[in-house]
């Protein structure tokens, strides 16, 4: 049984930190200590990791250790650092276009640098990513073997050189078939990748990645995300194979239990800090979620009030949207007027296509009841026009005219919805732009929202990205709206402007009594302002619980039924 | 650990650069060049006053179909490398109005009445199938515009005119490839209020009636619709959430070019002298492109201003050199300069749209 080798090893080679379990938050300068102590140096080793974007810290202080043969199995909420502390390990380009990074890397006890994954790749790391990167119309065996096929020498590559060798592709068949094979999942190597279900080409790309003889480490990132549920449990087994095999895996995964069934350690990261780093059989589910959202109490009791006993004034039924990645499946969800309903849930299981689909930006069914009225679906100036805003979580793609002033950006949906800033004449057959109700408008908006800019006729482009959320407040304020949502409208942005945004949003909602739907990914800034708050899971409401609800409880009803 | 280069510390020498930038390499040294030619006009023996007159002269042509460029560049559907489309129809305006028996005067205000119906409904069709194809509308608008022209080289022969003026004489039937008009609208504009001071001569009707088109363009860009023009050229999307019916907006943009094209082609005609068809249509297209580009307009964004620089710079290119160069060097590179210019010109556009970040 490889499970079963791989315990014995982890006995011979773990670092005495299975044995320290009993204090729960660790600390950086004794893991150094303890992994010293070991005999056989740790594969893998991550020293103080630190990396900020343009001064917005992302990453503090990340210690890490990694033997080999051990499943590591790391967990977060979306924007926890996890990817960016990967992208690290693998000598990502943006690493660097960005700054680089503070502490070392240690493989084998030497310190590395990787300037670009190949370095990453031929000093032995493999990294699955979450979209495919293969070609759709070779087999899987020319995808697995792609730029390091076997050759035979010809006749015309000894006169013209070695670009004319011919592929060995008796050779090839066997190198990719030993590949699949250790992987310990049978995959069809002729067949061409558009013609394979999905899961087939999730296990292509990690047969790519053991054909590789140096491959020591292998990051997967979601890999179990879009597999079925006996794909993925053969994911699992291949995984506890490799690891038999002396290869060390690093497993993300936003399903806990897969990570409880077959890791070693489960190392949790929360706001770029590594939380918690503890043997996977001595955790729990639900004590793995406390930590991926809880924070230390207290942070959030200011603008807490009872939940408002009001009428209902949208009602959704049987909601389904078509976001790509974001997939709807059923949602049922009351809003009580002049409350703040929070809506959040791990990436992936629907929380934003909500927003998107009501709105019409995606293909939606279902029905929608606002104020008593029905609202068309698929007509995004129906639902304006009913009154409803939308602040779009595509701040670049969809909020904002980038190559525009302020004042245009501001001013715009008011003027092409409310009939805002126009003059008419000649009886209202020309409609003409009122430029200095515009410049009037955006000058208080600056004001209020505290806008960093040169002035009102600067262009948004030019504009940080905190600044830009506001302006995309300011946009969907200037529409006078009875119901606003609002879609991650502190992402990406850094601390002081997350503050004035939730801030602005409460003050929209308690002053002109407006109806805020707020989506976000992370739990305690919806526990900051809203009243309610619903967790979505699998594409539905998995339930509804008070903002002042203990963390494992949101937790909890997060993982309910992931898909 | 992280180095960030802050604001401040640019050097000078990259401001230049970024400057320069914004400015257009390619069109300083046009600007440079223009000035440079007219600089040598007195050296190469030619008259200079006269060489002003003759750049104002081709400016009144050519200036409406630049203009029709810009509707479609504010809507993101590019540049309008289909404006055959649109001139296509305003010679029908042309050949109807004067095969049913208008002359002098009175034939130009005709065709453009006469070519209004057939822009409309070719600026739709061309719409439509533009709305299909999101995304590649400037291949597929050189594309049709080429169809275009062939398709009515065909046409000219087969359509019923039969007025001797503009049919071949021997078979009666068939348009001629080229005919005059100075029986009928022959300097209908230019010559209104024409002002002559010795040798300038300034068309004044023409830069009037120019003037109208471009203040109309003007006014139609600061009213709701045209905002939400601009709002769909700059983020589609944005637009769309915002309300917008991004696919009639853009219909309307590209009717408007067409409706221009065959007003400009008929404005051209009234200065040239002469109505051209079968492949002279050919010929329209890359030179208004190239100078609106010149001009400084972008593959997305276009104001009045570039079409008034871009249409001098260009016409005086084109103008300038074959005199001056001839008289300096004997030897006529004006056709290849124009080629260089015009095509070169393109090619900077379309390479630095890829740069616009969205």
């Amino acid at each position: 049984m490889p499970a079963f080798v791989n315990d014995l090893r982890g006995w011979l080679t773990r670092s005495p930190s299975r044995f320290l379990s009993g204090s729960p938050e660790r600390e950086g300068a004794g893991k150094e200590k303890e992994t010293n102590m070991s005999n056989l140096g740790p594969l893998l080793e991550l020293k103080n990791i630190r990396k900020d974007f343009f001064g917005n810290q992302v990453l503090q202080d990340i210690n890490l250790t990694l033997n080999e043969g051990e499943v590591l199995g790391l967990v977060g909420e979306n924007g926890a650092g996890k990817s960016t502390l990967m992208k690290i390990l693998f000598g990502m380009n943006e690493i660097h276009d960005t700054g680089g990074y503070g502490g070392d890397v240690l493989l084998n006890g030497s310190k590395v640098n990787f300037s670009s994954p190949f370095d990453a790749l031929a000093a032995g790391i493999g990294m699955v990513h979450q979209e495919f990167s293969l070609i759709p119309g070779f087999t899987a065996t020319e995808n697995i073997l792609l730029n390091r096929e076997p050759m035979r020498k010809s006749f015309l590559s000894e006169i013209f050189g070695s670009r004319l060798n011919t592929l060995d592709r008796k050779d090839m068949k066997r190198r990719a078939d030993d590949a699949i094979e250790k992987m310990g999942v049978h995959i069809e190597g002729e067949m061409t990748i558009n013609e394979m279900p999905v899961g087939h080409k999730q296990f292509t790309e990690i047969a790519r990645e053991l054909s590789k003889e140096q491959l020591k480490l292998l990051i997967l990132d979601e890999p179990t995300a879009v597999l079925a549920e006996q794909e993925a449990e053969a994911l699992l087994d291949s995984i506890r194979g490799m690891s038999a095999r002396g290869i060390a895996v690093i497993f993300i995964t936003h399903r806990l239990q897969e990570i409880l069934d077959v890791c070693d350690k489960v190392v949790v990261m929360r706001d770029g800090v590594l939380v918690k780093d503890v043997p996977a059989s001595e955790t729990s589910v639900s004590e793995i979620t406390g930590w991926m959202v809880g924070r230390s109490v207290g942070s959030s009791a200011t603008l807490h009030r009872e939940p408002p006993e009001t009428r209902t004034i949208l009602s959704m039924r049987r909601l389904w949207v078509d976001m790509p990645g974001e997939l709807v499946r059923d949602v049922n969800l009351d809003v009580r007027e002049g409350e703040i309903l929070g809506i959040g849930g791990l990436a992936g299981q629907g929380k934003l296509g909500i927003p998107n689909g009501v709105m019409g930006l995606y293909p939606a069914g279902g029905s929608v009841e606002f104020d008593g009225k029905s609202i068309p679906l698929n007509q995004p100036r129906a639902c304006l026009d009913a009154q409803l805003a939308f602040v779009s979580e595509d701040r670049r793609g969809v909020g904002l005219l980038l190559g525009e002033s302020m004042e245009w950006n501001i001013a715009f949906p008011a003027m092409q919805i409310r009939g805002s800033f126009l003059k008419s004449w000649l009886g209202g057959a020309i409609k003409w732009r009122d430029d200095k109700a515009i410049e009037e408008v955006t000058r208080k908006y600056i004001e209020d929202l505290q806008i960093r800019c040169t002035g009102g006729r600067q262009n948004v482009k030019e504009l940080s990205g905190g600044n830009q959320q506001k302006v995309c407040l300011a946009k969907a304020f200037a529409l006078e709206p009875k119901f606003l949502f609002v879609s991650e409208p502190t992402r990406g942005i850094d601390v002081g402007a997350k503050a004035l945004v939730l801030q602005e949003l409460t003050k929209f909602n308690r002053e002109s009594g407006v109806t805020i739907v707020m989506i976000s990914s992370e739990l305690e800034e919806l526990r900051q302002i809203c009243d309610r708050i619903a967790i979505v899971s699998g594409g539905r409401i998995a339930g509804i619980l008070p903002a002042t609800s203990p963390s494992e409880e949101f937790g909890a009803l997060m993982v309910s039924s992931v898909v | 650990m992280s180095e960030y280069v802050k604001e401040s510390e640019r050097s000078v020498g990259t401001r230049v650069r970024q400057a320069l930038k914004s400015f257009g390499l390619p069109r300083l040294i046009i600007a440079l060049f223009l000035l440079l030619m007219f600089v040598l006009t007195p050296f190469a023996g030619s008259n200079l006053v006269a060489q002003i007159t003759n750049v104002i002269n081709r400016f009144s042509w050519n200036a409406v179909l630049v203009l029709a460029m810009v509707p479609m560049v504010h809507s993101g559907c590019g540049l309008n490398f289909g404006l055959p489309v649109g001139i296509i129809a305003g010679l029908l305006g042309a050949t109807c109005a004067i095969e049913w028996g208008f002359t002098g005067p009175v034939t130009f205000w005709m065709a453009i009445l006469i070519a209004t119906p057939f822009a409309l409904l070719f600026g739709a069709a061309y719409g439509w199938l533009l709305n299909k194809i999101k995304g590649g509308e400037m291949m597929i608008a050189t594309y049709v515009g080429f169809s275009v022209v062939s398709f009515f080289c065909m046409m000219w022969l087969v359509l019923p005119f039969k007025k001797g003026d503009i049919a071949w004489g021997f078979e009666g039937t068939g348009l001629r490839t080229t005919f005059p008009l100075d029986k009928y609208y022959e300097g209908v504009l230019s010559n209104f209020l024409r002002i002559q001071i010795g040798r300038l001569v300034i068309p004044t009707g023409a830069l009037l009636f120019f003037a109208l088109l471009a203040l109309l363009i003007w006014a139609f860009l600061h009213t709701k619709t045209g905002t939400a023009m601009t709002a769909v050229g700059s983020n589609p999307n944005f637009a769309r959430a915002s309300g917008i019916n991004v696919d009639r907006i853009r219909l309307l943009s590209v009717v408007m070019s067409t409706w221009l094209a065959a007003v400009g082609i008929l404005v051209y005609e009234q200065g040239f002298g002469f109505v051209q068809l079968y492949n002279a249509p050919f010929n329209m297209a890359l030179p208004a492109v190239s100078a609106i580009l010149i001009g400084g307009a972008s593959a997305n964004k276009a104001s009045i201003t570039n079409v008034i620089i871009g249409t001098i710079l260009f016409q005086g290119i084109v103008t300038m050199t074959p005199t001056v160069m001839n008289g300096l060097i004997n030897l006529d590179i004006s056709e290849v300069l124009r080629m260089v210019v015009s095509n070169g010109m393109i090619l900077y556009a379309l390479t630095r749209k890829t740069e616009v970040s969205r």
